[in-house]
């Protein structure tokens, strides 16, 4: 099939606690926790060496560590690695900023707001805004909405 | 802890629970901390005091929380529902986001929080109208694309909503097609939904990810967006980077959205018009001379986001494939890449490389790097990088360079990661069929091949390089003298050991007049390593001695010795017991001209595509670009052919047999005594490695007196019990089927394989009801079958069925195809059949009796008493009685010997029930079948089906 999006986004810690998992595809539960793992166990044995991109299943895992935190997108394996590896260093700013210097317990504390700031910049499966100073203004006056 | 806002959505409690959670030193601790907030939620829920929206919205996301935390959930969801219609956005969010994560889409609540995203979908807030869309995105439903598949679209071509509204409408509406395409009228937008690539605010990603859907459902009317994306990618590109302030990443303007542009121009042939097609020229031109631009930045966000828009616009000319300048051009910028300091752009260039190596224009500029794709294979870290540069080394490979690169690729194969060596095999033994200028290579290769990776050569490697020995003369004095080599190594893997001994058996007197090749010296060298092999591995020996008996009668008595060795007479192997006992009888009882004629020389096998590029193509079905039909012409098939169709005995037989060597000989006694001798001696060679080849030698079935006309009456009666298997073969065509069935619905898949070299053209296969189906019956086809099937090609096709009411008989399928411009037409019987929309119902005796009862009238019972055409077991009939579709039920009829059954027959307009009892007598081999049913008729079509199958 040619449809190309975005199957889901895994925030994992390197011992395979979940800290987001967002899913653009039907799947079960068993299921999700099987592809959970799997992805634990495909990108935390690569190194700096290695690339950003991983064939997973039929799919491909583009994912970026940031400190003790590995950020995963599944995409089909025709798909842009590139973009989807800057749109990860993006959403990861755009924490970095609303969260002012994120730290993994901020998205544990926070986890409902983390959907919030996921659903301004991916929808559907694909990337729905781009600008950082946009999906911040945005965040920032949900913040201030009772 | 990490400062809690203060703002209005904080809640305290939550974080003091997620607190306490995290402090818990075990997992019991967790579980027990965990059980105590579900008890004290859950009694606040039932509390007689309503609870206020902060507290509801509070013990909701803890609930939530939980469940995250892997634990199961089972109440709180019509809180949840309730907090979505608070008029608080806090409320809101925690409402739909407790359903996106936790309510299923069958969940009963759903009409009631569709009625809530009508509300909230409708609301003068944007934020409101938000919520609601991203809710329909995240649950996506079939129940939500019927709600609101006329909806949304109107949100996106509004001319009051805001920016961020469109985008959610633009990426909601994509969900809502992707589950339902045929909700969606695709026309009536089109013109509006192209005309959002001109807005001039940049929320355009999610709209051009929209508008490239709807291009590849409906590219006719969509083809407009062409002219507006080659614009706005040309402003892009031109701009600079303050030009797009907001929307530049890195210095790099829009980079996502051109992307998603270069992906959407993917969808259309290159445009016509000399204007558009410049501008895209200028566009693609002007990413390829930034990449030579000194970088504004030495962040590698700034690289990347710059190379994701070069890769995407490298694609786009490949697609195009007629600018020779710019395919040279993104040739050479991905040579830079190849020695890049940055892993990623290595992998990229590989990758992509791949692609352009299958460009006329690009092929030669893609060979230029082919040292340092070799070099990339000895010397890269990664795995995943290794495996590009050996998908590039094949793609480039052609006549001038495949013995360089199959020789680097064998070379590596011996260090090469595992999980890619079979594939390498594969790869390495397409090559060298492909390009061998002479066939000593490509012996040699093969071999070297078992030799270096013995245990990744699958079968169709092996069974390839045999095929190819018997089909070219030249080949086989070289391959005799080359396995017989091979095979004088002390340790030589199994696969040796089969190629050795087919080869020997066929081949080996071509070099039997060398004293150091004697027969006697080849008996012996594949006999020292018979005792070391798996059973199959010995069974293809013991053919290779009766084939040696033929060759080399001097040798006959010690063969014979072998043979009749109790290691092998009394084998625990049943296959090896059986054809040492039959090889030596036939050794010892028939002439020399009779074990001449039967033991001849292999017939060459017909054409066909390679079996080992078929399974590439399985494993990797997008990097197969190399075709191989028509390396190896086949000499001689067609004479075969028509020997096997004259055959019908035999051929009659196939659906019931097996293709392994113990049921050949039944085959063969039978055809003695109806065939005249001819044809038994024909198929008792082709039987005799049918075991190894059984892919290869399929036999035809052609069972009519004319040879265009065919018809299967009879054929599909073992269908009655299975719901797959081949429903037909002739010579030309093999018609293979799967179907499935639900309820009153059916589903069958038809894979129609071209045996033949040659495309069958005109092909048709459509279902015909004859009266007495019309209206029982109701068919669909989802899609026409192609018009042709290419050569050695396989093509589904699928049918959906539903049964509407009780019918006899299947319905037909009529198939027509030309084939060397001769028609033929067949008539095949589908495997539909009343039983197959049965369902098997369990009971105890108590329903089984009273219902047996109920059913007492004389019009609702048939009962026939029969001789038993099978010896009388309870078991097996049993096995039948379940594969019909009837529960066998256990413990119901006070006699053990009886056999009693129940089902219902699901048709759409009615169900019906079916009882069964089937009382053998064994002295008198009779049996008594009694079916009583609701409906008469069914009673009586149920025993007539089954009487003969008994």
């Amino acid at each position: 099939s040619c449809i190309n999006m975005i199957r889901f986004i895994l925030i994992q810690n390197r011992a395979g606690k979940t800290r987001l998992a967002k899913w653009y595809m039907q799947f079960d539960d068993d299921e999700k926790q099987k592809l959970i793992e799997e992805v634990h166990a495909v990108v935390t044995v690569r190194d700096a060496k290695h690339t950003n991109f991983v064939e997973f299943r039929n799919f491909k895992i583009v994912y970026r560590r940031y400190a003790g935190l590995y950020f995963c997108i599944c995409v089909d394996v025709t798909d842009n690695n590139l973009a989807y590896l800057e749109a990860i260093h993006n959403f990861v700013e755009v924490l970095n900023e609303y969260f002012h210097n994120v730290c993994e317990l901020d998205l544990v504390f926070n986890f409902y707001k983390v959907y919030t700031v996921v659903d301004e910049m991916f929808l559907a499966g694909e990337i729905r805004e781009t600008s950082q100073t946009k999906v911040i203004q945005q965040l920032l006056m949900l913040q201030n909405l009772e | 802890m990490p400062t809690v806002s203060s703002r209005g959505d904080a809640m305290r409690g939550l974080a003091v629970f997620i607190s306490d959670i995290r402090n818990c030193k075990s997992k019991e601790a967790e579980s027990k901390r965990i059980n105590k907030e579900l008890a004290n939620i859950r009694s606040k829920f039932k509390g007689d005091k309503t609870l206020d929206g902060y507290s509801k919205k509070k013990y909701v996301c803890k609930l939530l929380f939980i469940f995250l935390l892997g634990h199961d959930i089972d109440f709180g969801h019509m809180e949840a529902v309730n907090l979505l219609s608070s008029n608080k956005y806090t409320e809101k969010q925690i409402g739909y986001l407790f359903i996106s994560v936790l309510v299923s889409s069958n969940s009963d609540l759903m009409k009631l929080i569709i009625q809530n995203i009508k509300n909230d979908i409708s609301s003068p807030k944007p934020v409101h109208v938000n919520l609601a869309l991203h809710c329909i995105a995240n649950i996506g439903s079939v129940e939500m694309s019927e709600a609101f598949g006329q909806e949304v679209p109107k949100l996106l071509v509004s001319a009051h909503a805001s920016a961020s509204v469109k985008q959610s409408a633009a990426l909601c509406l994509l969900r809502l097609i992707r589950t339902l395409p045929e909700a969606m009228t695709y026309a009536e937008w089109a013109s509006r939904v192209i005309h959002l690539l001109n807005d001039q605010h940049m929320w355009l990603t999610a709209a051009t990810s929209l508008i490239h859907t709807l291009s590849q459902l409906s590219p006719g009317d969509y083809k407009g967006c062409v002219s507006l994306a080659v614009s706005r990618l040309s402003r892009i590109v031109t701009s600079t980077y303050t030009d797009l302030q907001d929307y530049t990443y890195y210095f790099v303007p829009a980079p996502w959205l051109s992307v998603k542009l270069l992906r959407l121009l993917q969808c259309y042939p290159v445009p016509e018009e000399p204007a558009v097609r410049g501008r895209l020229v200028e566009c693609l031109e002007t990413i390829l001379n930034k990449c030579q631009e000194p970088p504004k930045s030495k962040k590698v966000q700034h690289s990347n986001s710059k190379n994701a828009v070069l890769f995407e616009a490298i694609n786009l000319i490949i697609h195009i494939d007629s600018e020779p300048n710019l395919l040279v051009r993104a040739c050479n910028q991905l040579g830079q890449f190849l020695q890049h300091r940055e892993t990623n752009l290595r992998y990229l260039a590989l990758e992509s490389m791949c692609l352009l190596a299958g460009s006329e224009f690009s092929a030669d500029a893609v060979k230029k790097h082919r040292e340092t794709v070799i070099n990339a294979l000895k010397t890269e870290r990664d795995v995943s990088v290794r495996q590009r540069a050996v998908d590039l080394l094949y793609a480039m490979c052609d006549k001038t360079n495949s013995e360089e690169i199959v020789a680097e690729m064998l070379a590596y194969l011996k260090k090469a990661d595992y999980a890619i060596r079979e594939e390498m095999v594969l790869k390495v033994a397409i090559l060298s069929e492909k390009y061998a200028s002479d066939y000593t290579w490509y012996v040699d290769t093969i071999l070297k091949l078992i030799r270096v990776a013995g245990d990744y050569v699958s079968e169709e490697v092996w069974h390839r390089v045999i095929q190819i020995v018997i089909n070219r003369d030249d080949a086989q004095g070289y391959a005799a003298k080359t396995v017989f080599e091979n095979l004088q190594a002390p340790a030589c893997h199994e696969n040796m050991v089969k190629v050795g001994g087919y080869i020997l058996g066929e081949f080996g007197n071509l070099i039997a007049g060398d004293e150091r090749s004697s027969p006697l010296v080849q008996f012996n060298l594949l006999h020292s390593k018979f005792h070391l092999c798996t059973p199959s591995t010995r069974a293809l020996l013991l053919s290779t001695y009766i084939k040696f008996i033929n060759l080399f009668p001097e040798i006959k008595p010690t063969i014979q010795n072998v043979l009749q060795n109790n290691n092998q007479l009394r084998n625990a192997d049943v296959e090896l017991q059986q054809r040492a006992l039959e090889y030596s009888q036939l050794s010892s009882i028939t002439s020399q001209d009779v074990l001449a004629t039967v033991l001849e020389e292999m017939p060459p096998f017909p054409e066909r595509e390679s079996s080992i590029l078929a399974k590439l193509k399985k494993k990797k079905p997008a990097s197969v670009q190399v075709s191989l039909v028509g390396c190896f012409m086949c000499k001689d098939h067609a004479t075969m052919s028509v020997l096997l169709n004259h055959i019908p005995v035999w051929v009659s037989l196939t659906p019931y047999l097996s293709p392994t060597f113990a049921s050949v000989q039944v085959n063969y006694y039978i055809i003695s005594t109806n065939a005249s001798s001819n044809y038994t001696i024909v198929l008792f060679q082709q039987c005799l490695y049918m075991d190894a080849f059984d892919d290869v030698l399929t036999l035809p079935a052609d069972l009519g007196e004319s040879p265009s006309t065919e018809s299967t009456e009879h054929a599909n009666r073992p269908f009655m019990f299975k719901n797959s298997g081949v429903l037909f073969e002739n010579a030309l065509i093999q018609v293979g089927v799967k179907c499935e069935f639900k309820e009153q619905y059916g589903r069958v898949g038809l894979f129609f394989g071209n045996k033949t070299g040659n495309q069958l053209q005109n092909f048709a296969a459509a279902v015909s009801l004859g009266p007495e189906h019309q209206g029982k019956i109701n068919v669909a086809t989802q899609k026409e079958p192609p018009s042709q099937i290419d050569g050695g090609a396989q093509v589904q096709h699928f049918i959906n069925l539903e049964c509407i009411s009780m019918f006899s008989g299947s319905p037909n399928l009529q198939l027509r195809y030309q084939h060397s411009s001769a028609p033929q037409q067949v008539t095949l019987k589908l495997p539909v059949i009343i039983n197959k929309f049965m369902e098997g119902v369990d009971m105890n005796s108590g329903d089984f009796f009273s219902r047996w009862k109920q059913l007492g009238q004389p019009t609702q019972e048939t009962q026939k008493i029969f001789q038993a055409r099978h010896p009388i077991d309870t078991e097996a009939a049993r096995t039948k009685l379940t594969g019909f579709g009837m529960c066998a039920l256990t413990n119901v009829d006070p006699n053990p010997e009886n056999l009693v059954g129940s089902g219902i027959i699901k048709t759409k307009t009615s169900q019906i029930g079916c009882l069964l009892r089937l009382e053998p007598n064994k002295q008198a081999k009779m049996y008594r079948l009694t079916v009583r049913s609701s409906v008469g008729e069914a009673a009586a079509l149920i025993c007539s089906m089954l009487e003969e199958h008994f």
